[in-house]
C-alpha cells in the first residue's frame, strides 16, 4: 500500500518534529514494513520558486523557432530583489502569469543543474518549468502556469505542486487488510509512534438515516452480502475536473486517474478502506438484487471480458439481467462514462471467502477485490458512501438524492475469551492481564475481565478469531525487540540417522574420484526420453505429469536423472569444458497409479489409516544417483598421455560409492538404453539390481551435444543404503608365507571374465587368498574370437606353511573347473 | 694347501717377517686410503683383502712355522689384516655416502611441475551449505528431517492451517500434478516435513528439515521454480518466542559470524502465530559505520532473511499435539538465499545451470 503522508497525518497527529523516518521504522517495528519512500521533488534541489511573468518578448531566431526573452519577479529569492531575465521556448503563458521558476544553483530530476548561462544573444538566468521538467508526468511540453491563489513571487513553489510530499509503501499482510486504507494506517500510527494522538476517523461521520426514498435494492443472498448501501446522485458535470489534490494523492497510491466519479470512489476507498462501486443510474433498470449467478449466465465486465458466471458467484442483476459481479468488478453495461449525470453509489460488504473464489476463479486481480477478500470494516458502508455523495456535490456540481437504501446490518463481532498471562507465556516476555488489555484496547478491541479476558475485536479487524491473534497483537505492540534470546535446552539426540551419514560420504566419495557435482530441475519432457532412446515400453517413460508446468516441453517429473544430467554434461561441453565428470542425487518420481490424496480434517488428529491413505497416494520418489563423464579420465602431461574416459569409468564410480558403503557390486551384461548396447552393465550387490552403467549409446550422445564414448552410469541409492554393511567384524588374516601362482587361460570372448573368476575361486578353495585380473589380450596368439586372461594368484593358510606343491595343486584344480565351467584351456 | 713344513726356518719365511707385514699393511691402507670410489675400494678389497692378498697369502704360511713361533706371527698378521678390514669398511661408508649424495643430488626434480593428474571433484555448494546448516543444529541436539518433494495437498497447505480458501494460498503459486482432483502438489515449502514429523512423533521434537521446494516462478537471477529451503521446528513443554530468538540469534552467529543477531518484525504466516519476519544483521557492515555504502545488505544494515513465529494452536491440532500441554516454534529460510548473500552471489542461476566451474571452486567445503 502506498500513502501519501499528509494524507495519513490528516487523520492522526503525531508530535512535532517526528521524522519520516521515526514514523516508518516504528510501524515496520510493529509490522507494517516499510518499502520505500517515494517524493516527487525528491531529486529537486536548489531554488524552485514562484515567479510572476512581468514582461514578455517574442525574438524569432534564424533556425526558424521563435523564443521569448522574458522577465520574471521572484521576490528576494535572486537575492537582489531586480527581475529575473530568463530566455524562454515555450509559449502558453502570458504576461501577469504566475509560474516555476528555477533560479541558478537548482538542480532538477536527471541531475539537470540550472546555472546562469548565455544563450539567443541574451544571459539566461534559470528556467521557466514544465510539468516534465519537474518529473511530474511527461504528457505535455507546456509552461505550468500557476493559480493566482497559489501564493508571492518568491516562496517555495514545492508545496503548491505537492513536491514536497512524500508517501511511504507500506507491505500488508494478508491478515491486516485494515491497512490497506489511510483510516488503518493511521491508526496503526497512533499506536505505534510514541506520542501519536488525536486520531480523526475518515469513516466516522453523520450519515443521513435509511429510508424508503432510495434506490430499490433486493439482497436474495445476505450470506453473501450481509450489508448493501445505495445512494444516488444527480446533476452531475461529467467534464468537471478531477481537484488536483485527490488527482496527486489517489497517483501517489499507485493508481491511474480517470475521471472524477471514478477518481473518487478510488479516493474513498484509497481512505476508507471501503470498496465503492459507482453505476451510471441512467443506465440501471430497476431494482438492484443481489444473488448467486445461475449455471449458464454471462457477464461483460468492466475490463471487456466475456465471463461465464459460475454458482459461487455473487452478482448484482436489475431488470437487464446481471450488470455486476459484485465486490469484484462492474460490468459493462452500467458503466460511468463521459456523459453519466447521475450515479447510483454502492457501498456494500461482502463475504470474503466468496470474494476470493470468484476473483481466482475469473483471475481478476483489483484494488476492491484485494480489499473485499482480505475483509473489510462492515460498519462503515454508509459513511462511505456518503463521503463519496460529498466529494460529487462538492467537485461534480451534483445533487445528492434524499433517497438512501440500506439493506442489512454489519454481522456483530463474536467476544473472545483470553488467558490473561496467554502473551506472556508465548512471548516469554513477563507481560501482565492488565497490560495485556491496555494494548488490546489501543488496537480497538473491547476488553473485560482481568485474569480472563474477554476480548471483542473491533469491526475492521476480522482476523482476530483465536486467542493466538490476540497475544500477537499483544505482543507486537509491546515490541518483538522486547522479546529476550533464550536457547532452549532439547534433550540429547541422535545426531544424523545412518542414511544421512552415508549419503553425505557417497557425495565426498565422487568428490574425491573427480566427480562434480550438481543440481538440476526435475522436470523433464516425452522429447527427453526420446532422446534417451527410451523404447514405447520403458517404465521410465510412465511420468508423473504437472497440471501446470512452466514449459511444455518438460511437463513431467522424471523419472530418471540422466536426461539433465547428460543435459549438463553437454553444456559444459559446449561451454569449452572438454573433460566433464559430473554426478548428481536426487529424488525421482515413478507414479503408482493410486487414487486420490483425501483431504482430512484438520481439527483432529488423522488416524493412521487416513495417513497411510495420504501416503499410498503419493508416487515412489527414490533417491537416485548418476554420473556422467565425457572427455580425459587422466589429463595428458610430463608424465605420460591422456586416459580417456571409458565404460569401465562409470561402473567404478559406482563401486566406488557402494565401496564406501562397505559394499561391493557385480556388474552382469545388460542392454538397456541410454547404453551402448554392448557396453552395458546391470549392477546388482547381493543379486539385487541397483542400476545401470557403460558407455552412452552414440545416437545418444548426439542429442546430448555429447562426443562419442561419453559414459554414464544410474543407480538406486536407497537400495544401496538400506544395505550398507553395519558393523562389520574385525578380519584376521595369515602371517605364514604366500605362495603365488599366475595362470592364463584363453576362452571365447563371450565369456564374462567374471564367470572365469568365479570358476577360478571356487576351484581353488579355501587356501586361495586372492585373485587378480591382470591382463586380458585378444590377437593372433590367442585366435580368432578367443580371449586370454591372465591371473595373478596368491594361496596362504592361516594356520601352517604350505607344503610343497600344495599350492600348484589348488591352482591346478582351480583351472580345471574354470575349464569345465568356461571351456578354458590353459595358455602354455 | 701344502701340509705343516716340520723342518721350516722361521728366518727363512720372509713374508712373516715383521717389518714386512708391516709394509703389507702400510700398503693396503694407502691404497683403501686412495680409493675414489666404490668400483675402486672393491678392487683395493680384492687385492689387499681378498683370498690372494699378500695378507692372506701371509696368513696361509703361518701354519708352516715351528710352533713356538705361531703365536708371534698369528697375532702379528691377524692384526694387520683387521686394521685393513676396518680401514676398508670405514672407507666403504664414506664413499657410499657420498655415492649417495651424489646420486640425490642428480636424481632432483622440477617440483614445481603440474601433478594434476586426475580431474578434481567436488560438491554442489548448496549441498554444502545444507549439511553446513544440518551440523549447527545437530551439535545443539536436534535432528533432521525428511520428507517427500511430492506431497499430499493436505499436508502441503491444510494441516498447516492453509484452508482452501486462504488467501495466502495463492501467495505460493503451486505445482499440482495431474489428475487435479488426487490433491497431490509439489511442496511449495519444507512445512509437510514438520507436519509429518508432528504426526508421527511425541514431543519434545527439535528438527531442522532442508531440501527442495517449487514454486511456480519463472526463473531469473532472483527467482527459481525450484530452490531450497531449511526449516526448524520445536515442540516442547514451555516453549515461547524467546526460545525462537535464542535459537536464530545462535543460528546467525555460527552461518554469519560471532556477534551477528535478528531482528524480529510482525509478520503473517498461517502455520505461526504469532508470526515475524527475521532480518540478520549485515555481516559486512554491521550496521556500522559502512552501512550506507555496504551493497550486500544495500544500505539497510539488516538483511531479509526467513519467517518464523510460534506454531499455530491450530496446526498442533491437526498434527495431533495437544496445544495445551506443548507449545512450539518454526522458522524457515532459503538456503540459496543465505548462500547468494553468505558468498556475494548476484544471479541465483548460476546454482542450476550445472556448470562444473561453478561448484568446483567450492571443493568439498564451503
Ligand atoms: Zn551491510
Amino acid at each position: 500500500m502506498k500513502a501519501p503522508l499528509s494524507w495519513i497525518l490528516e487523520h492522526v497527529d503525531v508530535p512535532a518534529g517526528t521524522t519520516t523516518e521515526e514514523i516508518t521504522d516504528r510501524l515496520t517495528l510493529t509490522g507494517l514494513k516499510l518499502e520505500a519512500v517515494e517524493s516527487p521533488g525528491r531529486e529537486i534541489t536548489g531554488p524552485l520558486v514562484i515567479g510572476r511573468v512581468l514582461t514578455m518578448k517574442p525574438e524569432p531566431q534564424k533556425n526558424g523557432k521563435t523564443i521569448n526573452w522574458c522577465t520574471v519577479d521572484v521576490g528576494d529569492a535572486n537575492g537582489t530583489g531586480e527581475p529575473q531575465g530568463i530566455v524562454c521556448g515555450a509559449h502558453n503563458f502570458a504576461p501577469g502569469d504566475l509560474v516555476v521558476t528555477v533560479l541558478p544553483g537548482g538542480v532538477l530530476p536527471g541531475g539537470f543543474e540550472i546555472s546562469a548561462r548565455k544563450t539567443y544573444g541574451h544571459v539566461s538566468a534559470g528556467m521557466i518549468c514544465s510539468a516534465r521538467e519537474l518529473g511530474l508526468g511527461d504528457d505535455h511540453d507546456g509552461i505550468i502556469v500557476l493559480p493566482e491563489d497559489a501564493g508571492k513571487p518568491g516562496e517555495d513553489v514545492r508545496p503548491v505542486l505537492g513536491l514536497d510530499e512524500e508517501t511511504i509503501e507500506l507491505e500488508i499482510n494478508p491478515d491486516r487488510a485494515y491497512a490497506l486504507s489511510i483510516r488503518g494506517i493511521a491508526r496503526e500510527v497512533l499506536v505505534s509512534v510514541e506520542g501519536a494522538s488525536g486520531f480523526r476517523d475518515p469513516a466516522l461521520r453523520d450519515t443521513p438515516p435509511a429510508n424508503p426514498d432510495g434506490h430499490p435494492v433486493l439482497v436474495e443472498d445476505p450470506e453473501g452480502c450481509p450489508v448493501f448501501v445505495a445512494r444516488r446522485v444527480t446533476g452531475f458535470d461529467p467534464s468537471a475536473p478531477t481537484p488536483d489534490h485527490i488527482v496527486r494523492r489517489i497517483t501517489a497510491a499507485g493508481m491511474r486517474p480517470i475521471s472524477l466519479a471514478v477518481d473518487v470512489t478510488n479516493y474513498v476507498m484509497l481512505e476508507t478502506g471501503r470498496p465503492i462501486h459507482g453505476y451510471d443510474a441512467d443506465k440501471v433498470q430497476g431494482a438492484l438484487v443481489v444473488r448467486r449467478a445461475r449455471p449458464g449466465e454471462r457477464l461483460t465486465t468492466l475490463d471487456g471480458a466475456d465471463r461465464a458466471l459460475d454458482p459461487g458467484d455473487l452478482v448484482v442483476a436489475d431488470d437487464s439481467g446481471i450488470i455486476g459481479l459484485g465486490g469484484v468488478m462492474g460490468g459493462e453495461t452500467t458503466e460511468m462514462s463521459g456523459s453519466t449525470t447521475s450515479i447510483l453509489v454502492e457501498a456494500a460488504h461482502w463475504d470474503a471467502v466468496s470474494m476470493f473464489r470468484t476473483g481466482r476463479r475469473h483471475k481478476i486481480t483489483s484494488e476492491a477485490g484485494k480489499r473485499n477478500e482480505r475483509g473489510v470494516d462492515p460498519t462503515i458502508c454508509e459513511a462511505a458512501a456518503d463521503r463519496v455523495v460529498e466529494l460529487l456535490v462538492e467537485h461534480g456540481g451534483a445533487v445528492a438524492d434524499p433517497g438512501v437504501t440500506v439493506v442489512g446490518t454489519p454481522p456483530a463481532m463474536p467476544t473472545i475469551q483470553v488467558a490473561g498471562d496467554l502473551a506472556a507465556r508465548v512471548s516469554g516476555m513477563e507481560i501482565s492481564a492488565e497490560r495485556s488489555a491496555e494494548c488490546l484496547r489501543a488496537v480497538g478491541c473491547e476488553v473485560s475481565g482481568s485474569g480472563t479476558l474477554s476480548v471483542t475485536p473491533p469491526p475492521w479487524r476480522p482476523d482476530l478469531t483465536d486467542a493466538q491473534d490476540f497475544s500477537e497483537e499483544v505482543i507486537r505492540l509491546v515490541g518483538y525487540d522486547q522479546v529476550p534470546s533464550v536457547l532452549p535446552t532439547p534433550p540429547s539426540g541422535r545426531g544424523l540417522t545412518r542414511a544421512q551419514q552415508l549419503r553425505r560420504r557417497i557425495g565426498r566419495t565422487l568428490a574425491g574420484e573427480g566427480y562434480v557435482e550438481v543440481v538440476n530441475f526435475p522436470f523433464v519432457g516425452e522429447a527427453d526420453l526420446d532422446d534417451l532412446g527410451l523404447p514405447a515400453d520403458d517404465p521410465r517413460r510412465d511420468l508423473l505429469r504437472l497440471s501446470n508446468p512452466l514449459s511444455a516441453e518438460a511437463a513431467f517429473m522424471t523419472s530418471t536423472l540422466l536426461p539433465g544430467l547428460l543435459r549438463t554434461a553437454g553444456k559444459n561441453v559446449g561451454h569449452g569444458t572438454t573433460d566433464v565428470a559430473v554426478f548428481e542425487t536426487a529424488t525421482v518420481t515413478l507414479p503408482r497409479h493410486a487414487g486420490p490424496a483425501p483431504i482430512l480434517p484438520v481439527d483432529r488428529r488423522p488416524s493412521d489409516e487416513e495417513l497411510a491413505a495420504l501416503d499410498a497416494a503419493l508416487p515412489a520418489q527414490p533417491l537416485h544417483l548418476a554420473v556422467v563423464a565425457t572427455g580425459d579420465a587422466d589429463a595428458p602431461g610430463w608424465w605420460g598421455g591422456a586416459r580417456q574416459v571409458g565404460w569401465a569409468d562409470a561402473v567404478e564410480a559406482v563401486r566406488s560409492a557402494a565401496a564406501a558403503l562397505g559394499l561391493e557390486v557385480e556388474a552382469s551384461a545388460a542392454a538397456l538404453a541410454p547404453w551402448h548396447p554392448g557396453r552395458c552393465a546391470e549392477l546388482s550387490v547381493d543379486g539385487e539390481v541397483i542400476g545401470h552403467a557403460g558407455e552412452v549409446h552414440p545416437v545418444v550422445c548426439r542429442a546430448f551435444g555429447l562426443p562419442a564414448r561419453s559414459v554414464a552410469a544410474e543407480v538406486d541409492l536407497d537400495v544401496l543404503i538400506d544395505k550398507a554393511v553395519h558393523l562389520r567384524p574385525a578380519p584376521s588374516y595369515s602371517s605364514y608365507p604366500v605362495a603365488k601362482e599366475d595362470v592364463a587361460l584363453v576362452v571365447d570372448t563371450s565369456v564374462p571374465a567374471a564367470d572365469v573368476e568365479a570358476a577360478l575361486r571356487d576351484g581353488a578353495g579355501d587356501l586361495l587368498e586372492s585373485i587378480r585380473l591382470f591382463d586380458v589380450y585378444t590377437g593372433d596368439q590367442v585366435g580368432e574370437g578367443r580371449k586370454s586372461l591372465a591371473y595373478a594368484l596368491r594361496f596362504r593358510a592361516s594356520d601352517r606353511t604350505l607344503k610343497e606343491g600344495e599350492a600348484a595343486a589348488a591352482r591346478d584344480a582351480a583351472v580345471a573347473l574354470a575349464a569345465e565351467r568356461t571351456g578354458a584351456v590353459q595358455r602354455a | 694347501m701344502s701340509g705343516p713344513n716340520t723342518d721350516y726356518d722361521p728366518v727363512e719365511v720372509t713374508p712373516l717377517k715383521a717389518e714386512h707385514v708391516e709394509e703389507m699393511r702400510e700398503a693396503a691402507l694407502a691404497a683403501i686410503a686412495a680409493a675414489a670410489d666404490l668400483d675402486a675400494l672393491k678392487q683395493v678389497r680384492l687385492d689387499h683383502a681378498g683370498d690372494r692378498s699378500p695378507l692372506a697369502l701371509a696368513n696361509r704360511e703361518i701354519g708352516a712355522l715351528p710352533p713356538q713361533a705361531r703365536k708371534e706371527a698369528g697375532q702379528r698378521v691377524g692384526q694387520a689384516r683387521g686394521a685393513v678390514n676396518q680401514a676398508l669398511a670405514a672407507r666403504q661408508r664414506v664413499l657410499e655416502a657420498e655415492h649417495e649424495q651424489r646420486m640425490l643430488a642428480e636424481e632432483a626434480v622440477d617440483v614445481t611441475l603440474p601433478t594434476t593428474r586426475h580431474r578434481r571433484g567436488g560438491r554442489h555448494p548448496i549441498t554444502l551449505q545444507s549439511e553446513l546448516i544440518a551440523d549447527l543444529f545437530v551439535a545443539m541436539g536436534w535432528e533432521v528431517a525428511e520428507g517427500p518433494v511430492v506431497e499430499a495437498e493436505w499436508l502441503n497447505f491444510d494441516a498447516l492451517n492453509l484452508g482452501p480458501d486462504h488467501p495466502a494460498r495463492t501467495m505460493q503459486d503451486t505445482f499440482w500434478t495431474e489428475p487435479a482432483d488426487h490433491h497431490v502438489v509439489l511442496r511449495t515449502q519444507t512445512s509437510p516435513v514438520q507436519a509429518r514429523t508432528m504426526l508421527t512423533r511425541k514431543p519434545p521434537i527439535y528438527v531442522v528439515c532442508p531440501g527442495r521446494v517449487f514454486r511456480t516462478d519463472e526463473y531469473d537471477a532472483t527467482h527459481s521454480p525450484m530452490f531450497h529451503q531449511v526449516e526448524g521446528l520445536v515442540v516442547d513443554e514451555g516453549i515461547t518466542m524467546a526460545h525462537l530468538k535464542g535459537t536464530l540469534d545462535h543460528f546467525a552467529s555460527q552461518l554469519f559470524g560471532d556477534g551477528i543477531t535478528t531482528r524480529f518484525r510482525p509478520s503473517y504466516f498461517p502455520f505461526t502465530e504469532p508470526s515475524a519476519e527475521v532480518d540478520v544483521r549485515c555481516f559486512v557492515c554491521r550496521g556500522g559505520e559502512g552501512q550506507a555504502a555496504c551493497r550486500t545488505c544495500r544500505g539497510e544494515g539488516w538483511i531479509e532473511w526467513g519467517g518464523c513465529g510460534v506454531v499455530n494452536p491450530r496446526v498442533l491440532v491437526a498434527c495431533g499435539v495437544d496445544p495445551a500441554v506443548y507449545s512450539g516454534f518454526a522458522f524457515g529460510m532459503g538456503i540459496d538465499r543465505s548462500f547468494m548473500f553468505r558468498h556475494d552471489l548476484e544471479d541465483l542461476r548460476a546454482l542450476f545451470e550445472g556448470d562444473v566451474r561453478f561448484s568446483s571452486a567450492f571443493g568439498t567445503e564451503i
